[in-house]
């Protein structure tokens, strides 16, 4: 049996194996588990990564160890 | 104002409004994925509180249908690629005798944990284009890649199961 045949055998064989989901309606209203979520840990918008804020320290001590970089830093705005 | 500007401008009831709209189809949508009922309830509420949280980068004209596919389809993604190795496909989603009599129990056994031992994104792809024979530009709309790579995704992970279930012993053509 070639390579070509043995993956539609296992297409098949996989179908056969793990039917479909059939069952798949929600059982439960999930506003409530919502709405704990979301006090639990709140989305601010104005929630900033803390990547974000170490890019910036970076940033920062550069431009105070290496002034001349400020007008490159600017060209590049 | 519109529902889905309101809702991209923070007003809660909107949200609640939309969440109720959406959630029976985003639960159905990750279940099919993850296969596990709880842990589909709970990547549902996921993906509102990461639609909530990215609110603002929503635009009101566009299709909130398909940007809440998305983030449900990464939510779920997360979840398998954490979860590998770790859980069961459970049986009860697809109803007792579901499963095709005719390939050997020992044999379904190992297609399943070849399965469950597919990388992450492989798996994603298998599952709602093999299994719950999805159209592949839907799945590509979903996941946010093209059709092309769908269907590529697809091919390697067949290939990887072949490996594995010849590892593992099982005769492919021998049922």
């Amino acid at each position: 049996m070639n390579s070509e045949e043995n993956d539609k055998e296992i297409k098949e064989l996989l179908k056969r194996a793990i039917a479909p989901a059939k069952h798949t309606e929600l059982r439960r209203d999930l506003w409530p588990q919502m709405l704990r979520k979301l006090e639990e840990q709140p989305t601010a918008i104005g929630a900033v990564p803390w990547f974000d804020w170490a890019l910036a320290a970076i940033l920062g001590a550069v431009l105070v160890l290496f002034p001349s970089s400020i007008p490159a830093l600017l060209y590049h705005l | 104002m519109e529902l889905l500007e309101r809702f991209a401008a923070g007003d809660l009831e909107a949200f609640e409004a939309l969440f109720r709209q959406h959630q029976k189809e985003v639960y159905a949508w990750i279940v099919r994925i993850v296969r596990d009922t709880g842990i589909a309830e709970d990547l549902t509420v996921e993906t509102f509180w990461r639609i909530h949280k990215y609110r603002a980068r929503f635009d009101p004209a566009g299709n909130f249908r398909a940007w809440t596919r998305r983030i449900a389809t990464n939510a779920a993604f997360d979840h398998l690629r954490k979860a590998r190795r770790e859980t069961e496909l459970p049986e009860d989603l697809a109803g007792p005798g579901a499963a095709d009599p005719a390939v050997r129990r020992e044999t379904r056994e190992q297609i399943k944990q070849a399965f469950l031992h597919l990388p992450a994104k492989y798996r994603l792809v298998a599952t709602l284009a093999l299994i719950e024979e999805e159209p592949y530009n839907e799945i590509a709309e979903a996941v946010g890649i093209s059709a092309g790579l769908v269907k590529m995704r697809v091919y390697r992970a067949v290939r990887i199961l072949r490996k594995q279930l010849s590892s593992l012993g099982v005769e492919v053509g021998a049922r």
